[in-house]
Formats: structure tokens, C-alpha cells, sequence
């Protein structure tokens, strides 16, 4: 395998995780809302990630990072491109951050009651334009021969895009949900399976819709691309039914698989572009023409080889060392 | 303004801003470290305490720390798309081997560390403050890579064909010359900063603990020991770090003098090529090249600093200019002189000045004395910024000195900018992120302040909760699962 398809592969893995991680600490940020019924139900929620959404946070940084690194003219014209989008995101992340550590911090209501809005707030914006701007890659951009986007925003908001935001929201609400479920006790534990019963028929419409569209989006469909759309799509419904049989445990397997399928879905459908030009098919930027030199890509596999493992290793083990359900009786 | 001039601001204001809470992030993980080993081995409540106490104002600032290093990471994309892809095959390795060695461990194990009081056994828990230093250091070194890159290149070639410079050997890049002097350099201005904060918080418990008995004691005898031997730990970590500071800055000048000696004949303002060379204190003038109107020199100070000789001859701004035109054809090689010229001896004064207030708080707590003049609380309401302001001088000596190059010698700043982003844009985001960090850096010294004042946390006897003697722990906890957490948001 040419060494510039295999860091494609890492991205797609590190997007990947980032999604499926962070995914369920977006739904959970969201359901502190509306679904809390109190300071003390919001709380048992905030707790639920507060040992492990920092860390989820950082494969974000890494697959980045890791673009920067191996298809640093993928990062350059993206990031320059995504501009305003990515700068919403950027003072939601900050604001969303800051909040679950200074909820606690101060001592009026109004305080606590802003940070909350921050959470929910802070949450919604990246888990929706994350979904357009991964969308917007498969869809691609204006581009001229210098890989520079000659577009406006009106190039990366359309209605392809915005169905991904959806996507990434909605699934990352019952992610969310199903993390609730597995990681709490008592009433909050029971409201969760219930409500992720009920979002469980919508988001697999959405989600099915979008795939269909991303991958008959290719005169000659790639047929990876359709296997994860279908397996994304037969995991939410196997998320369901395990749900409904009270296995929470599954139940969070299977909406991992499913946000996971489905962020492959669109990277398979990308490949081998990284971001085509939606001006001439001469102005795409492909894993062949937007890679790194042989040998950064060389050291940067010799760097990936030992510390993607032993990332997921010590990862692995603060969720099992954090296993322990909690409730409001936890609540100090 | 255009583009440039937007996105340098742009950077110059996240950076700076960033980079009060990095340094503070790095001493403070590894000042809390020590006093949590001190409390496992000594088992001594003060230590524990301590440990609590000024853990809360580490988590303060690491996260907004966290959360602005983000901005860092993407703007480079954003505003300087065209250096991304000048350097990227280069400068993208270092920033990849961060997030993924260094960003990785500092926030996985932080989280556990926050949370895994009474949770987790003490000596894993204690682990995990420890591998959180190591990754703030290791995220250091790699980021310092990434800028010494830009400083003084090395480990590359350029590639005609491709328009980009192209890696050839890391560990050129890795062992730059320039990085093996920046790195220490800017870890000993780190722990300045977190000695000058314990010094100073443990010296204003003290004063005010003297100056009124009933406010500062609330039933808690201990707190003033303890905090004396804060305010110990803090000003020798300031005066070891000044130290240090100054040791290794003296290795950087004269390797700065080597690879760029612009920016040293701009740190001097030195026009004409001298032997010896004086260094100037203080200078009324327009520092353009004219007589000054008043100067106090020490004669032969520069050319040690330069060349670590006294009669050391130090080339000035006009002949390296003539050099520069030579080699890379017209333009104007010379930064931006007041600048360069006064953050260079700002930043000297304000490390000097800490480190003297350090020594005068070490003097004046000598032998169970505790000053109780209004100074002695001014003095500790200074010494955490002195640091903090020499470190912030200090990077815009380094960056600003750089000028007009964005990567020495390779690319000007003009030319890294991204073509596709519009001042509007670029506006629209400076103006949100200035308004935003603005309130951050409030928020963060509201929350520091607001959380020094109370003074020592209580902890809970032996075998419950937080002051779970090392031992218990999980199956302390396995017998009541009811037990509410010791730690929670």
C-alpha cells in the first residue's frame, strides 16, 4: 500500500474516534438541557464525562494534526476555505470547555445557569458543522489550479452539507442518549433508554437518507462506501433492539459502530480524493497530490506504528477505571 | 488593515494570550506533583492540603489553557495557508508527534487525575500527575521544534518542482541547535511563573494572616506554617528559575547571534558594526539610527552577550542589511527596532525583578518572621505578573525580531498569508477572539484570585473521602456504593 493512502486511512481512523467519542459527550452536553430535570440531574450528567471528554477532545487535535502532517496541502486549502465555520466551532469548543470546568466555580444561579448554556450551546455547534464541513469534503469545493478556494460560504452550506450536520447531530444525540443509559443509575438511567428508543426511528432515517445521497453521489458508486452506509444504517436498528431489551452496554456498541460506519462511509466515498474541485476534475486534491514527501510519511508511520496503540490502551483503561454508574445519590 | 496585518494581529493576540496560562501549566503540574509525593511519603495533612489548594488553581488555568491551544492549531490553516504548504512537510510533523505524544497524556491522565481522588489507588492517582508534567513538557519540546524550524531551519530541502521545502532528516529538526537553547530558556521562565504564583499567594496569607489574626485564622493553626513553606518552595523555584533563565538565555544569545544577527543588532539597536559593543539600559531617542539624546551604556556588555567575548565585534543593522540585499535581493531586512529594542530589556528587567522580590520575601521570612508592611503584599501582588509579562516580552522579542521572515531566510511573512481568506473574514474572527480572550483573561484572573483568598481547603479525616490515607481507596468504596463521589463537577 502506498504510504499516502495508509495516512488517509489513519485520518479517516482518527476522525473516526474523534466522532464516536466525542460524538456521545456532544449528546450529552445537548441532554443536560431539556432532558436534566434539575441542578442535580445535570450534574450526574456533566459527571458521566468529566474523567474522559478532554481526552476525547484530542483526537480532533490529532487528526488535524496528523492532516497537517501528511497532506499539508489538504489542511492548507481546507482550513483556509472552512474559515468562518471553523472559527464557530473553535469559540464553541472554548466556551463548551471552560464551562464544564467552571460551572462549579462560582456561586450564584445566574452563573451556573449561563455555563449551562454554554454547554448546550457549545456542544450543538460543533457536533452540527463538523457534520457539514466532512460532508463538504465529499462534496467538494471551488478550487483553482493553485488548490486555493476561489468559493464563498455558499459553496460549503448547501443542502448535501447541511443534511450532514444533521447527521452528526442527531446521531450523536443518541449516541449520547445510549452513553446516558449505560453510564447512570436510577430514574435518568431509565428516561434515557426511553428517549433513545424514541430519536432511534428518525435518526436512522436521516442517516440512511444522507448515505444514499453521499454515495449515488459518484456516477460509479464505491462500493466500500456502500457496505459502511449499510452497516451504519443496521446498526442503529441493532442499537434499537438491544435497547429495547434493556442491554445498554450493546446498545452503546452499536451507535458507536453506526457514527463510526458512517464517518467511513463518507471517507471511503472521498478516496481517493481528499477534496475534489468542484471547477475541473484537474484542480482536485487527491491522497497522491496533496501527500507529504515519502520520508515525512515514512517517520510519521514509524511515530504512528507504537503510539496509536498505546493511546487506545491507556484510553481503554480510564473508561474501565471510570466504569462505575452513577446517580443523584453520587451528587456531592 | 489588510490580510497581514489582520492575521499577524490575529496571532500575535491568541499567542500571547495563550501563552499566560501554557507556562503556568507547566510549573504548576510539576510544583503539585511535589507536593503531592511529599504528602504520600510524609502522609503530613499540610501537604495534602497544599496539594488541593493550589491543584484548584491549576485546574483553572489549565483549562482555559486547553481550550485556546486549539485556536493555535487551526489558525495556521486558516490564516497562513501558504505557509502550511510551504512548511507543511516539515513543521506538520513536529505539531502531529504533540497532539499525539504529548496532548494525549496531558489530557487523558488530567481527567483522571481530577477525578480520581479516593477513586482510583493513591499511587496510580499520584502517577497520574506526574505523566501529566512529563506530556506538558514533551508538548513543549515538540512545539518549540516547530518554532525553532521557523527560526533557524535545518533537516531540509527545498523542492523546486513541489514549491515546498521537504524534510530530510528529523532529527535535524529535532536537535536544533536553536531548540536546545530555546527549550530550557523558556522551561526555567515556566516555573517562574508558577513559583512567582505559590510565592505570592502563600506571602499575601501570610501578610494578611499577620496584619489581622482574626480574618486569616478561621480555627485553622496550620495555615501559616504551611503556607511558609509554600511561599518557600515558591520564591526558590523563582530564584532557580531566574537563574536558569538567565544561564541559558546567555547559551541563546549567542546562538541567535550565529543564525540571526539581525535580531540581536535590533535588540541593541546597533546601526553601525562595533568592537567592542556597549549595551544600552535605557535610551531616549528615536533608536533610528541618530544620535540619542540620552544613553546609559555599559561599555563591552553587548559583545560578551553576543559573542561571549569582551572584545567580541558585533555586526550592526546597516551592514547586515547590505549582507541580506546581497543574498536575497532588495527589501528591508530589519525588523521593527523599538520593539525588538525595548521588549528585549523588558523581559530582562521583569525576570530580574522577580527574582529580587523573590529574595527579599525569602529574607524577610527568615527564622519565623512574617513582614507586615502594606509593600509586602504589593510586592506579592506583583510577582506572579513579572513573570507572565517577561515571558509574553520575551515571545514578541523572539517573533518580532524575526521580521520581515516568516521562516528565516526561506519565506517572508507576506508571503505565508492564505490568498483565499478576505479581510472581512479575517476581521470578523480577530474581532470575535479578541473580545473572547479578553474575557477569558478576566475570567481566569477573577477565578485564580477568587480561589487563592480562602486559603487551605479543609480535608476530611483519615479514611473518608479525599484524605483516604494511601491504601484504602477502592475497596473503601466498594462497601458503599451510595457514597457520594469525593470529586464531581
Amino acid at each position: 500500500m502506498e504510504l499516502s493512502t495508509l495516512w488517509f486511512l489513519l485520518i479517516a481512523v482518527l476522525w473516526i474516534g474523534y466522532l464516536a467519542l466525542e460524538g456521545f459527550d456532544f449528546g450529552v452536553g445537548i441532554l443536560t438541557r431539556r432532558f436534566a430535570r434539575d441542578d442535580t440531574e445535570r450534574r450526574v450528567l456533566i459527571n458521566t464525562i468529566g474523567p474522559v471528554w478532554d481526552g476525547n477532545e484530542v483526537w480532533v487535535i490529532t487528526a488535524v494534526g496528523a492532516t497537517f502532517a501528511a497532506f499539508p496541502e489538504w489542511y492548507a486549502t481546507a482550513w483556509s476555505a472552512y474559515y468562518l465555520p471553523l472559527v464557530l466551532i473553535l469559540l464553541a469548543l472554548i466556551g463548551r470547555g471552560l464551562a464544564f470546568e467552571y460551572r462549579a466555580k462560582g456561586d450564584t444561579e445566574t452563573w451556573r445557569n449561563r455555563w449551562d448554556l454554554v454547554i448546550f450551546v457549545g456542544s450543538v455547534v460543533p457536533a452540527f458543522v463538523w457534520g457539514v464541513l466532512l460532508a463538504a469534503f465529499v462534496q467538494g469545493l471551488p478550487l483553482d489550479a493553485g488548490h486555493d478556494f476561489v468559493g464563498d460560504l455558499g459553496d460549503i452550506v448547501t443542502p448535501y452539507t447541511l443534511l450532514g450536520g444533521v447527521v452528526t447531530l442527531s446521531l450523536s444525540l443518541l449516541h449520547g442518549a445510549h452513553y446516558i443509559a449505560l453510564k447512570t443509575v436510577g430514574d435518568i438511567r431509565i428516561r434515557a433508554r426511553r428517549l433513545a428508543a424514541r430519536l432511534a426511528v428518525p435518526v436512522a432515517v436521516v442517516v440512511a437518507g444522507f448515505l444514499l445521497w453521499t454515495v449515488l453521489r459518484d456516477d460509479t458508486p464505491s462500493w466500500p462506501a456502500a457496505v459502511a452506509a449499510l452497516v451504519a444504517v443496521a446498526a442503529i436498528a441493532a442499537g434499537a433492539t438491544v435497547n429495547a431489551r434493556d442491554r445498554e452496554g450493546w446498545a452503546f456498541v452499536a451507535t458507536f459502530a453506526a457514527v463510526a460506519a458512517t464517518a467511513a462511509t463518507l471517507f471511503a466515498a472521498l478516496y481517493p480524493d481528499v477534496l475534489p474541485s468542484t471547477l475541473d476534475a484537474a484542480n482536485d486534491l487527491t491522497t497522491a497530490n496533496a501527500s507529504s514527501s515519502d520520508y515525512t510519511l515514512t517517520v510519521m508511520t514509524w511515530v504512528a506504528v507504537p503510539f496509536v496503540p498505546a493511546v487506545l490502551a491507556y484510553q481503554s483503561w480510564v473508561y474501565w477505571m471510570f466504569r462505575k454508574r452513577i446517580g443523584v445519590q453520587h451528587i456531592p | 488593515m489588510d490580510v497581514l496585518d489582520l492575521a499577524r494581529w490575529q496571532f500575535g493576540i491568541t499567542t500571547v494570550v495563550h501563552f499566560f496560562f501554557v507556562p503556568f501549566t507547566i510549573s504548576m503540574t510539576f510544583l503539585v506533583a511535589i507536593m503531592q509525593s511529599v504528602w504520600m511519603r510524609t502522609k503530613s495533612e499540610r501537604w495534602l492540603r497544599l496539594t488541593k489548594f493550589f491543584g484548584k488553581l491549576l485546574l483553572i488555568n489549565l483549562a482555559v489553557g486547553v481550550v485556546t491551544g486549539l485556536v493555535q492549531e487551526f489558525q495556521f490553516g486558516m490564516n497562513w495557508s501558504d505557509f502550511s504548504r510551504f512548511v507543511g512537510d516539515v513543521f506538520g510533523a513536529p505539531l502531529a508527534m504533540e497532539a499525539l505524544l504529548a496532548f494525549y497524556l496531558e489530557s487523558v491522565f488530567v481527567g483522571v487525575w481530577i477525578f480520581g481522588w479516593g477513586r482510583i489507588p493513591p499511587k496510580i492517582h499520584l502517577a497520574t500527575i506526574w505523566i501529566t508534567a512529563c506530556g506538558t513538557l514533551l508538548s513543549a519540546y515538540f512545539i518549540l521544534a516547530a518554532n525553532s524550524f521557523m527560526q533557524h531551519p535545518v533537516g531540509y530541502e527545498i523542492n523546486e518542482a513541489a514549491g515546498r521545502a521537504e524534510l530530510t532528516d528529523i532529527w535535524a529538526v529535532l536537535t536544533n541547535k536553536v531548540l536546545l537553547v530555546t527549550f530550557p530558556h523558556t522551561i526555567f521562565a515556566a516555573f517562574m511563573v508558577g513559583g512567582g504564583v505559590i510565592a505570592a499567594v502563600a506571602m499575601w496569607h501570610l501578610v494578611k494572616g499577620a496584619r489581622d489574626p482574626e480574618i486569616a485564622e478561621p480555627g485553622q493553626p496550620s495555615d501559616a506554617g504551611a503556607f511558609r513553606t509554600a511561599l518557600r518552595i515558591g520564591a526558590v523555584t523563582v530564584l532557580i528559575g531566574g537563574i536558569g533563565v538567565a544561564v541559558s538565555g546567555d547559551f541563546q544569545g549567542k546562538v541567535m547571534t550565529e543564525v540571526q544577527p539581525m535580531k540581536m543588532a535590533a535588540a541593541e539597536a546597533l546601526y553601525e558594526t562595533q568592537q567592542p559593543a556597549p549595551f544600552s539600559l535605557f535610551t531616549i531617542g528615536t533608536l533610528d539610527g541618530s544620535e540619542a539624546i540620552y544613553s546609559i551604556e555599559v561599555p563591552r556588555l553587548l559583545s560578551f552577550l553576543a559573542t561571549g567575548s569582551f572584545d567580541g565585534e558585533v555586526e550592526g543593522i546597516n551592514d547586515l542589511q547590505a549582507q541580506y540585499e546581497e543574498e536575497f535581493g532588495p527589501g528591508d531586512y530589519s525588523p521593527n527596532i523599538p520593539v525588538t529594542y525595548w521588549t528585549f530589556r523588558m523581559m530582562i528587567t521583569m525576570g530580574g525583578l522577580a527574582a529580587l522580590i523573590a529574595l527579599w520575601q525569602l529574607w524577610a521570612t527568615r527564622r519565623g518572621r512574617v513582614p507586615t508592611s502594606r509593600w509586602a503584599l504589593r510586592a506579592a501582588a506583583v510577582l506572579p505578573v513579572l513573570p507572565l509579562a517577561g515571558n509574553s516580552l520575551g515571545w514578541i522579542f523572539t517573533e518580532m525580531g524575526r521580521q520581515p521572515w516568516l521562516v528565516f531566510g526561506l519565506m517572508p511573512t507576506a508571503s505565508g498569508v492564505s490568498p483565499s481568506t478576505t479581510a472581512r473574514t479575517v476581521f470578523i474572527s480577530l474581532a470575535a477572539f479578541t473580545i473572547l480572550y479578553a474575557g477569558l483573561t478576566w475570567l481566569w484572573v477573577h477565578l485564580l484570585v477568587k480561589h487563592a483568598r480562602p486559603g487551605l481547603p479543609d480535608v476530611a479525616p483519615p479514611g473518608e473521602e479525599g484524605g483516604a490515607p494511601p491504601g484504602a481507596g477502592r475497596e473503601a468504596e466498594d462497601e458503599d456504593a451510595d457514597k457520594p463521589l469525593s470529586f464531581a463537577y
